[in-house]
């Protein structure tokens, strides 16, 4: 008799194996938000995962969810269309840091902006590895890539800070080695309304790691255990990531705001009653199962 | 009726538009002919040169904008500039006597002349001197019914401000009753 | 305030954008994401003011990238979508109304088309998005787009546009301009009992047996929606049945020939026209949208000259309908199409005349509409 997995209701099996390299943190991220989702105890036939273009961007690939892989950098106004169509949906947007803060920052600060009720899982590489080690938005300054191969002159973002100031009401970071704290990190994403944001750094072993010598993916995942320092309640400003520095962690935002359909339901309080006309039943697309 | 051709010019926040509006409306869904309404759109709609045509026919519209207008509502000099020169021979020209001078005109036009923001600043509101001007040209032109106008009017204008609209109107169409052309000199 | 229903059953002096927002509504589309842009943005107003009314939901998103996406994620919710927008909008509308295609997701979207390239005339009037609405996402593909000539025909089309994107699956674009946007005239609006309606077609097999992109005999799929239990799978690569990513040329050819095939095989379901004395005549004027409307002054004239004139409407510009264009071109000298663009409809009826009548293009650069002489004068220029 063969074992089950204990994700295997929650993974397409037919899908495996799946295309990520070895060493790389993905695996970890997806584990964590497949426990987490696990923890909440959320009905499953109610998640919708979105994901744009990337390595992340296959995570939609694999979960055994509704699950959305759209164009690059526009898995969040995606999922917009779907929350904002079926508020009982969960709606979780899993990518990259090029997908989500690059192509997709300008849907990522306004979607936190208007606090629309999501989660957000961006798995931060520090570059584009389907593409073969690009330069990106979160790249650290000085450091090698296949565009960058003089060192980046760029400055990066500092993801948990431009969630914080743009309006999210959750905002975490974990690496990929901290997979329990980020387990109970992303279940507090999900159950927390509104624009909720966990950044997770993540390993590159086969790019962005070579690059810039940092060794295999175990290597990596060793050197987190020396350059991360929890802080949770940290400033949000003051968590970039410098060359060599520290990484700092943790849970840097957490507090309430009125959601998107929040404030609409307010807004239109009193003003109509319930619709004149219901749609009439072959408007609504409705399930009919007939076997 | 023929296809006919009206053009209502004057500036932004007068009201052109919507007295275009009304007569349009009157005329298709009232009157029950067709009419065509357009009208400049953008910037100046909102404060420079405003103008709206109307095309009235029994039968449909084809080409939507006014041509050759056979009546001209003027409501500013700049408009009566732009436009008066584009009138055919033998036309009606409405315009505010105080806001419009008629020395250029082509000499076969019928030229109408009223008061229409004095009269609406008397009934208090500067803001409904299209309204009057809708009276005027009802009664002038017969274009337009006067139930049609009267009840486009009404399903048109805020309704706070029905009454002082159809007061407006009525008052704009009484003063056409009595009102002759022009002598041009 | 009163709730005023979905339906405004009645005679209504109102504009073209707004007549498609009312067409919209009444077709049951309950979703709205858009971002201004002249002359569009009336439709989006309407839109926000009526939506609440009615239990939908409308969002000003922060581009029409966005907007394209969440009238996308919003079908696949269950909801009917839309979206409205013009010139640049359009172009950035492109990247994801590929992906519209390829997922399969019915929703409509609009082109109130203003004066190009680039920033052009935000204010005044263009048709030169048409081939643009043909070929402008990336990838090979078929479309369907449809063309209003006055405020009571986007309306009508409105409901029409729902519909084939329910059967068939697609966006279907609503290739209008800033003339009929922007003009307004009597809308009859039928009661609500009158509007037909194509309903979602949905799953008839369980989850465990469901295929998402499993044909039915017309090469449509159903489609289950988020929430429902399926756990499908949606993405914008080249998939199989199942939905899932398969990056092979086999995998392309299957896919890709059956969404090309889904619209040409059902061609016949889709292409509308109006033909005015065609039969018997010289010369057809093939026109549409606005054009169609201005031709109409040009070809009474020339018949009232003794002239054999025809008027050819396509309702449904994509797919074109060549096979009818092919037949007529058999029995006249030439066709005259005016446009405002430099030939892109007319390249279209080349195609399809096969060279058995002349073409004669009436271009012109945008900013305004024909000159009906001009279009009279190629109209004798082609009866000789």
């Amino acid at each position: 008799m063969i074992e089950r997995h204990p994700m295997d209701q929650l993974l397409r099996e037919d899908r495996i194996p799946h295309i990520w390299c070895s060493g790389c943190g993905l695996g970890t991220s997806l584990t964590a938000f497949m426990s987490a989702l696990q923890d909440t105890g959320i009905s499953l036939d109610n998640v919708s995962v979105v994901s744009g273009i990337g390595c992340t961007g296959r995570v939609a690939g694999y979960v055994k969810l509704d699950s959305f892989h759209t164009t690059h950098g526009r898995p969040i106004p995606f999922a917009v269309g779907l929350h904002l169509a079926n508020p009982s949906l969960k709606v979780v947007v899993f990518s990259g840091d090029g997908d989500l803060i690059a192509i997709g920052g300008n849907h990522f600060i306004h979607s936190a902006r208007r606090n629309l009720d999501m989660t957000i899982i961006c798995v931060n590489n520090f570059n584009y590895g389907m593409t073969g080690g690009q330069g990106g938005p979160t790249t650290p300054i000085g450091a090698k890539t296949s565009t960058t191969p003089y060192g980046n002159f760029e400055f990066p973002f500092n993801i948990p800070h431009l969630a914080a100031a743009s309006g999210a009401t959750y905002v975490a970071r974990w690496t990929a080695l901290d997979a329990r704290r980020l387990r109970k990190s992303i279940h507090e994403a999900l159950m927390k309304r509104g624009f909720s944001v966990v950044e997770i750094i993540s390993p590159c072993p086969t790019l962005f790691g070579r690059f810039n010598r940092q060794g295999t993916g175990l290597d990596i995942l060793n050197s987190y255990r020396e350059q991360t320092v929890i802080q949770h309640g940290a400033d949000p400003a003051k968590v970039g990531i410098e060359p060599g520095g520290k990484i700092i962690v943790g849970k840097f935002v957490d507090i309430e705001r009125p959601t998107f359909l929040d404030v609409v339901n307010q807004g239109l309080k009193g003003k109509f009653g319930p619709p004149v006309e219901k749609p009439r039943a072959e408007e609504l697309a409705i399930p009919s199962v007939d076997e | 009726m023929a296809r006919t051709e009206l053009r209502f010019a004057g500036f932004g926040g007068q009201g052109i538009i919507m007295a275009g509006y009304i007569v349009g409306k009157a005329a298709s869904i009232y009157d029950k002919k067709n009419a065509t309404l357009t009208q400049s759109y953008g910037p100046e709609s909102r404060g420079g040169a405003c103008s709206a045509g109307v095309v009235i026919s029994d039968t449909a519209v084809h080409y939507p904008h006014p041509v050759t207008p056979s009546v001209l509502v003027l409501m500013s000099q700049e408009a009566c500039t732009k436009f008066e020169c584009l009138l055919p021979d033998n036309a009606t020209v409405l315009i505010d006597e105080d806001l419009v001078k008629v020395s250029a005109f082509n000499k076969t036009s019928k030229v109408y002349s009223i008061p229409a923001t004095r009269m609406a600043e008397s009934l208090g509101r500067k803001i409904v001197a299209n309204i009057v001007m809708l009276g005027f040209f009802a009664s002038v032109t017969k274009l337009v019914s006067f139930e049609a106008m009267q009840q486009a009017v009404a399903s048109t204008v805020p309704p706070a401000t029905k009454q002082l609209n159809l007061d407006a109107f009525q008052q704009g169409y009484d003063y056409g009753l009595k009102a002759e052309p022009m002598k041009l000199a | 305030m009163e709730s005023k229903g979905a339906v405004l059953t009645g005679e209504h002096f109102i504009s073209g954008n707004e007549a498609c927002a009312e067409g919209a509504l009444a077709a049951g589309c309950r979703f709205f994401a858009g971002y201004p842009i002249t002359p569009s943005t009336e439709v989006a107003e309407h839109m926000a003011e009526r939506l609440p009314e009615v239990g939908g939901t409308f969002i000003q998103m922060e581009d029409e990238l966005a907007s394209m996406n969440a009238i996308l994620g919003a079908a696949w919710a269950g909801a009917k979508t839309m979206s409205a927008t013009s010139g640049p909008g359009f172009s950035l509308m492109m990247e994801n109304l590929g992906l519209g295609i390829m997922t399969e997701t019915p929703c409509v979207l609009v082109n109130i088309q203003r004066g190009g390239p680039s920033t052009g005339l935000p204010t005044l009037v263009g048709q030169g998005d048409m081939m643009q609405a043909r070929w402008g996402s990336h990838g090979p593909y078929e479309i369907i787009a449809l063309s209003p000539s006055s405020p009571q025909e986007i309306f009508d089309l409105t409901i029409k546009a729902f519909n084939l994107s329910e059967q068939f699956r697609i966006p279907v674009l609503i290739m209008s301009d800033e003339v009929v946007g922007h003009m307004t005239e009597k809308v009859i609006i039928p009661p609500a009992d009158d509007i037909k309606l194509t309903p979602r077609r949905t799953p008839k097999v369980s989850p465990e047996k469901y295929l998402p992109y499993d044909p039915d005999e017309d090469l449509v799929p159903a489609m289950a929606l988020a929430g429902q239990g399926y756990k499908m799978h949606v993405t914008g690569l080249t998939h199989d049945r199942k939905g899932y990513p398969v990056i092979t040329e086999e995998a392309q050819i299957e896919l890709v020939q059956r969404l090309i095939d889904k619209i040409r095989k059902n061609r016949d379901k889709i292409i509308e026209y109006h033909e005015d004395q065609c039969e018997g005549a010289d010369v057809i004027v093939c026109s549409y949208g606005i054009s169609a409307r201005t031709s109409l002054l040009p070809i009474q004239l020339a018949r009232e000259e003794g002239l054999k004139v025809g008027l050819f409407k396509p309702i449904v510009v994509w797919p074109f309908p060549e096979e009818r264009i092919g037949q007529l071109a058999a029995g006249v000298k030439a066709f005259v199409v005016p446009e405002i663009n430099y030939g892109q409809i007319s390249l279209e009826v080349e195609r399809c005349a096969h060279g058995k009548a002349e073409v004669i293009q009436v271009p012109h650069a945008g900013g305004g509409i024909h000159d009906p002489a001009k279009v009279l004068e190629a109209i004798r220029r082609a009866a000789k």
